[in-house]
């Protein structure tokens, strides 16, 4: 069980090591930010499959940044244009108090995005703190924190997270956050505490050890950095969950139906029975939105997969030769089956 | 022996925790049912009604490790309280109720996904680099990043609303009686198609790209190439050499989604107005039914935990390392 669930390791020489930055003061922060430029621009030219991705993360990014600042409508303003189809005057369409479509998309992009990457952080930030105290600690800590993640990782999450929102009184987005967070840590915090596990007896702890550093420096400046190819790819999947799972729990009510997001564009288009008055464009755009985004970021993670793992790279005219197909779809393999 | 023994354990102290989890949230949040129920009624219960209802709602102004016990002990006697959606039915008779719905639609489309998804990911494995290979995944990856109750909206709007294919919403035709007859069951069939396509078409992706990943591993492996230098089949090779080895991590998977699968369960039933368990849970988030909110939550989690352990008893003894 333990095995099966440790996804495939990243190449060590991927990630930036820990004694690459030593120079101190304002050129070390620079040269970090550099670094993080850096590694950000070699993950977007890596392949085409993560180039792609970052293309669709960036869009979004920057329609919930200035998106707001180019629409002059509010989102909430009513109108005598009620259940529109889409049109020149309205692009996406109208609710049925004639809210404009658009303009709430463009409105709960920004909230959608910030609370997701904001939340979809704060679970890997909580998956880093135990998954690697378990994983070098060991012992007792291990063992009772090992317990912890495996009792998250049993539990159903999804209803979990229905039965906290509902007994929260105040809804909001930062509840929904919150809420996804206490149940979404466990998955991570797995696969990174195998991973430090297999770290901790390495040349480089063994020394920094030696050097008599604390130990929250050991986990967290020795060997974190070595890790964080697998919390990136990390990261990238929980904000696919996060934003699935926000939008879930806001199209039940769970969330604060006032606020203008995709989630709770979907409860009022379920509660005024949107489809069985024909009103497809109210379902269409925040959907397509999850969509697309979500297609962004699981792109993201299938490139980096496949630079990880060369076994799910398409394999050169040249292996394919030397591998199977002479002997299954050859000659010799009938030859020898007749 | 010993693995057995630890993982029952495990179990054991899951269950006990998803137990206390269960007990605290309740009390951790302000209010209590009966406090809902008197502002629901708007001052119109006397507060000798609050008493009425605090006892029949088993409140009490105990010392927390006494209530807890009460707790424990009515929990053994299969009383978990009476819901308020539902007045004056039994929790444990509302799940009763709603459950075979759930367990039949949910596993039903389940077990297909599951069995599809993987075949699938075995044939795109080993024809690695072809037209299907480089065409279905992608395909099957999109159908799994759109939210699943925008999916199954989208279906219902094209296949029930516009074309009448299927049905609109309901699990059964309310014109027929409930039970083993004939026009009961393919009423309640029909009802389920639409449902139930929409539960593969979002969770078939998942399997196949675990499958087809775990193979490609394993098809490096030397007994594969062994196996391919002897002569054997094609199909000997592709399944009993190596779908039989990399089938083992998607076993676990399979246990470890069952949790998700229930609480998904709860978006498709409230998207097609499908009876069952997922249902319930909304109804009785929606209404501040806390004994019907947390009676289903620890059902489902008890089954999920069911679900996990009869996984790690397969798992034994598919995969003879773990012993």
């Amino acid at each position: 069980m333990e095995r099966s669930l440790v996804s495939h390791e990243l190449p060590e020489e991927n990630t930036p090591s820990p004694q690459g930055n030593l120079s101190e003061g304002q050129t070390e922060r620079a040269s970090g930010l550099r670094a993080v430029f850096n590694s950000l621009w070699r993950l977007f030219t890596l392949n085409p499959k993560t180039t792609a991705g970052m293309s669709i993360i960036l869009f979004f990014l920057l329609v919930a940044l200035f998106g707001p600042l180019f629409t002059h409508v509010d989102p909430n303003a009513l109108s005598n244009d009620a259940l529109q189809p889409p049109s020149a005057s309205h692009w996406l369409g109208t609710t049925q108090v004639g809210q404009d479509i658009f303009a709430q998309l463009i409105n709960g992009t920004r909230i959608s995005i910030l609370w997701g990457f904001g939340t979809g952080l704060l679970v890997t930030v909580l998956s880093i703190g135990i998954g690697l105290s378990a994983g070098y600690l060991g012992g007792l800590v291990d063992d009772a924190l090992t317990l912890l993640i495996n009792v998250f990782l049993v539990l159903p999450a999804f209803p979990l997270a229905i039965v906290l929102a509902a007994y929260v009184p105040a809804k909001g987005p930062f509840t929904v956050a919150m809420v996804i967070a206490l149940t979404g840590w466990a998955y991570g915090a797995r696969v990174l505490r195998a991973q430090t596990l297999s770290m901790k007896n390495r040349d480089f702890v063994e020394a920094s050890k030696m050097t008599g550093e604390f130990t929250w420096r050991v986990i967290f400046a020795e060997i974190l950095p070595n890790e964080i190819a697998i919390v990136a790819s990390g990261f990238v999947g929980t904000v696919i969950y996060v934003i699935l799972a926000a939008a879930g729990l806001e199209f039940l009510g769970l969330g604060d139906v006032t606020v203008v997001d995709w989630g709770t564009m979907f409860y009022w288009a379920q509660n005024n029975d949107a489809l069985l008055l024909g009103a497809w464009w109210w379902y269409l755009a925040p959907g397509a939105c999850i969509a697309i985004l979500g297609a962004g970021l699981a792109l993201i993670n299938f490139g980096i997969d496949e630079i990880a793992n060369p076994h799910l790279r398409k394999e050169k005219p040249l292996t394919r030769l030397a591998a199977r197909t002479p002997f299954s779809k050859g000659r010799f393999a009938q030859r020898a089956e007749s | 022996m010993r693995h057995l023994l630890r993982r029952i354990s495990f179990y054991l102290f899951a269950l006990w925790a998803s137990i206390t989890i269960n007990f605290i949230i309740p009390r951790l949040a302000p209010g209590d049912p009966a406090g809902a129920i008197m502002a629901r009624f708007q001052g119109r219960l006397t507060p000798s009604t609050l008493t009425a209802l605090e006892l029949q709602f088993g409140l009490s102004h105990d010392p927390l490790w006494v209530q807890y016990w009460q707790y424990l002990f009515k929990l053994l006697h299969g009383d978990l309280g009476i819901s308020f959606t539902y007045f004056p039915t039994p929790v444990a008779k509302v799940i009763s109720q709603e459950i075979p719905w759930t367990l039949t639609l949910i596993g039903v489309a389940v077990t297909i996904s599951f069995t599809l998804g993987t075949l699938l990911g075995i044939i795109v494995a080993w024809k690695r680099g072809s037209l299907l290979d480089s065409i279905v995944p992608p395909l099957l990856t999109f159908f799994s990043a759109i939210p699943y109750f925008w999916l199954a909206l989208i279906a219902l709007y094209l296949l029930a609303y516009t074309l009448n294919w299927f049905p609109l919403n309901g699990g059964y035709d309310t014109g027929t009686t409930i039970g083993w007859n004939f026009d009961f069951l393919a009423s309640a069939i029909q009802h389920a198609i639409l449902p139930a396509l929409t539960i593969v078409v979002a969770s078939i992706a998942g399997w196949m790209l675990g499958m087809r990943n775990s193979m490609l591993t394993t098809l490096t492996e030397d007994y594969v190439l062994l196996a391919e230098a002897k002569g054997l089949s094609e199909r000997r090779v592709v399944f009993a050499y190596a779908a039989r080895n990399a089938v083992l991590p998607s076993v676990t998977g399979f246990a470890l989604s069952l949790g998700f699968v229930v609480g998904g369960s709860l978006l498709t039933e409230v998207v097609f107005s499908y009876p069952g368990i997922g249902f319930a849970l909304l109804q009785g988030a929606q209404n501040s039914d806390y004994p019907l909110l947390q009676g289903i939550f620890l059902f489902i989690a008890v089954a999920v935990l069911g679900a996990n352990f009869v996984a790690d008893l397969v798992y034994t003894l598919l995969d003879p390392r773990v012993r």
